[in-house]
């Protein structure tokens, strides 16, 4: 069963649209959100049961799409563009500077669960690459001079 | 407006927060509204069509001539969906028109609903986009309050990261709440778009000009540019140029000044070796063709497309293969798996052009790369499929050279000293790597 309030927030969801299958991104990030930045199966029964889909359907959905994840990652997400533009300027030295500093592999969250790092395609910030986004926050342009820093003042966050 | 600079999607940005309604109306904001609601709606579609107001997302088609093509008399409503979903590699100008104008985009709307007898916008914008959507839901909350939405909805939709949903048919399912999977056409979004209505699908850009056309006339808007594309673009320069950003320039200025005078040149000093003129998926132009006018027919009769006139420029540290190889890597990664010679294809590209760079050629595979391409394009669905095979197809075709030292030389002639040597791919990260390829014999 859904939590009270992330179903009631799913029904207002759902008024936002002709037809209501329309909020099922929104739904699914609202739950990814509450579960700790993931979609465990549980999420995606919530989902199913606000939206009266399937939770097949809304596995559908949540599989299809880069921001959500279907596995556990680390309190904060750090995401390196690597596509052309900021790999023409550098792209691969800020990637490496994060894994060096964090002992990680791209696609691999820290022991302590606190970072998982990630290349990402394309995010829109080609002007000022390379591109670093932290938390859904952009940092750009970020180099790997900026990475220890960055990371220390993550760490520090509650 | 300085007539040699003239600024239509950035006017005021310098001196003004426009992001603010006060400060948007301050330059004149909201009153090309008043003046289009004074029209009769297909009054404001003609001074459009009239402005001859092309496509700035990728396929230049004449905004007019689309909106005449919707369905009338359907009995259902007619959507108006803006394609906010920006992921083209390369291109950041949607960003901008997002955060630092916009009441321009939502004015846009407003004006083009108006036209198009539409009461329901929704507006689809990338889900990485975060502090853009902030940005654009509190100036549609600002302009609700204020009163200016006249009874049109205008709905917000996020995305959830996957480029495929630029294309407007995924667009539409992804909107409707499925995959973000191409629909066949026809029928057309006009005729059967949104929930099987009739559906206007129009870029960021494209709409955020409409309230200058009605505020200068299509007339007076047709004086910038070029005759077959009036008005401005924001040209999007990235990769090695010694000021990267995004600038508004008139359609037709060419890609020499755009690089050289606007972008401050190559950086470091370093010698061009290539321009990408419309973001990743269009074919490549070498040093000797930078002298094309940056507008749609121009740039076609060069043999590449204007894209989203995200250009960017390479320069001789590159290696091409390398080059091919991770754009390539985001097809692969981007193809929704929809059509297999898009989904197949991408795969084989990406196998042949990794056995290429490390070392393990043969002069067959040059003709396998081109056969893969001639059997990707135009066989699939949308347009991600040919999108897929532009780079690989046109690098191999101007850079060749390169592609055989790899062969002869058993390697990547760059010895580890390529720009981008090493540059690892979001596919890397999946537990699976795809098995290497082998050439028939």
């Amino acid at each position: 069963m859904s939590t009270p309030q992330s179903f009631e927030q799913i029904q207002e969801l759902r008024h936002k649209y002709p037809q209501s299958r329309s909020a099922v991104m929104d739904a699914l990030r609202l739950a990814q959100a509450e579960h700790g930045s993931w979609l465990p199966p549980e999420a995606l029964r919530e989902v199913a049961d606000a939206l009266e889909v399937t939770p097949a359907y809304c596995h559908s959905i949540a599989s299809f799409y880069d921001m959500y994840h279907l596995e556990p990652v680390g309190k904060h997400m750090v995401e390196v563009c690597t596509n052309l533009s900021c790999a023409l300027v550098g792209a691969q030295a800020v990637l490496d500077a994060f894994a060096h500093e964090l002992g990680v592999r791209p696609g691999e969250t820290t022991d302590d669960g606190e970072v998982t790092l990630r290349a990402i395609e394309c995010a829109g910030g080609c002007g000022r690459a390379p591109v670093v986004v932290v938390d859904h926050v952009y940092h750009e342009p970020l180099r790997p001079e900026d990475v220890p820093g960055l990371l220390e003042e993550l760490r520090g966050r509650e | 407006m300085d007539a040699n600079n003239p600024t239509l999607l950035t006017a005021g940005t310098q001196e003004h927060d426009l992001t603010r309604l006060d400060e948007y109306r301050a330059v004149g904001g909201y009153e090309a509204l008043e003046q289009a609601r004074a029209l009769e709606p297909q009054a404001v579609m003609d001074e459009i069509s009239a402005a001859t107001l092309r496509g700035r997302g990728g396929a230049g088609f004449p905004m007019g001539r689309k909106a005449s093509l919707l369905a009338k008399d359907t009995g259902k409503p007619t959507y108006l969906v803006i394609n906010a979903d920006e992921s083209e590699p390369g291109a950041f100008k949607d960003r901008d028109v997002l955060r630092m104008t916009p009441h321009r985009l939502i004015e846009g709307c407003l004006i083009t609903a108006h036209g198009i007898r539409s009461a329901s916008v929704f507006i689809y914008i990338r889900g990485e986009y975060a502090h853009e959507f902030d940005v654009m839901s509190d100036a549609l909350e600002d302009a609700r309050t204020a009163g200016l939405l006249g009874g049109v909805t205008i709905v917000l939709h996020r995305g959830a990261g996957a480029y495929i949903c630029g294309e407007e048919t995924a667009l539409l399912e992804s909107l409707e709440g499925n995959r973000g999977q191409p629909r066949p056409r026809p029928p057309f979004p006009p005729v059967n778009g949104l929930y099987g209505a009739p559906t206007q699908i129009n870029n960021v850009s494209t709409i955020a000009l409409v309230p200058k056309i009605i505020e200068l006339g299509a007339a007076e808007f047709s004086k910038i540019g070029v005759p077959s594309a009036p008005g401005t673009a924001v040209f999007s320069l990235s990769g090695n140029v010694a000021q990267p950003g995004n600038y508004e320039r008139p359609l037709g200025t060419t890609l020499r000044e755009l690089i050289y005078d606007v972008a401050g040149g190559i950086a470091g000093g370093r010698e061009l070796k290539a321009v990408i003129p419309g973001g990743s998926s269009v074919p490549v132009l070498t040093p000797a063709e930078i002298d094309t006018p940056m507008d749609y027919d121009s740039i076609q009769a060069a043999g590449s497309f204007f894209g989203s006139a995200a250009i960017v420029v390479v320069d001789d540290r590159c290696c091409m293969v390398q080059l091919a190889l991770r754009a390539e890597q985001f097809y692969m990664h981007e193809s929704c798996g929809k059509c297999t010679p898009c989904r197949v294809g991408t795969r084989w590209l990406v196998q042949i052009l990794s056995k290429l760079e490390d070392g393990r050629g043969e002069r067959t595979d040059l003709d396998l790369l081109d056969q893969v391409c001639d059997r990707m394009l135009g066989k699939s669905l949308c347009a991600l499929g040919d999108f897929a095979v532009y780079p690989v197809a046109s690098y191999l075709e101007k850079y060749r050279a390169e592609f055989e030292a790899h062969i002869d030389g058993h390697g990547c002639p760059f010895g580890g000293e390529s720009s981008i040597e090493g540059i690892f791919a979001p596919i890397d990260q999946h537990a699976h790597p795809p098995p290497v390829a082998q050439a028939h014999a």
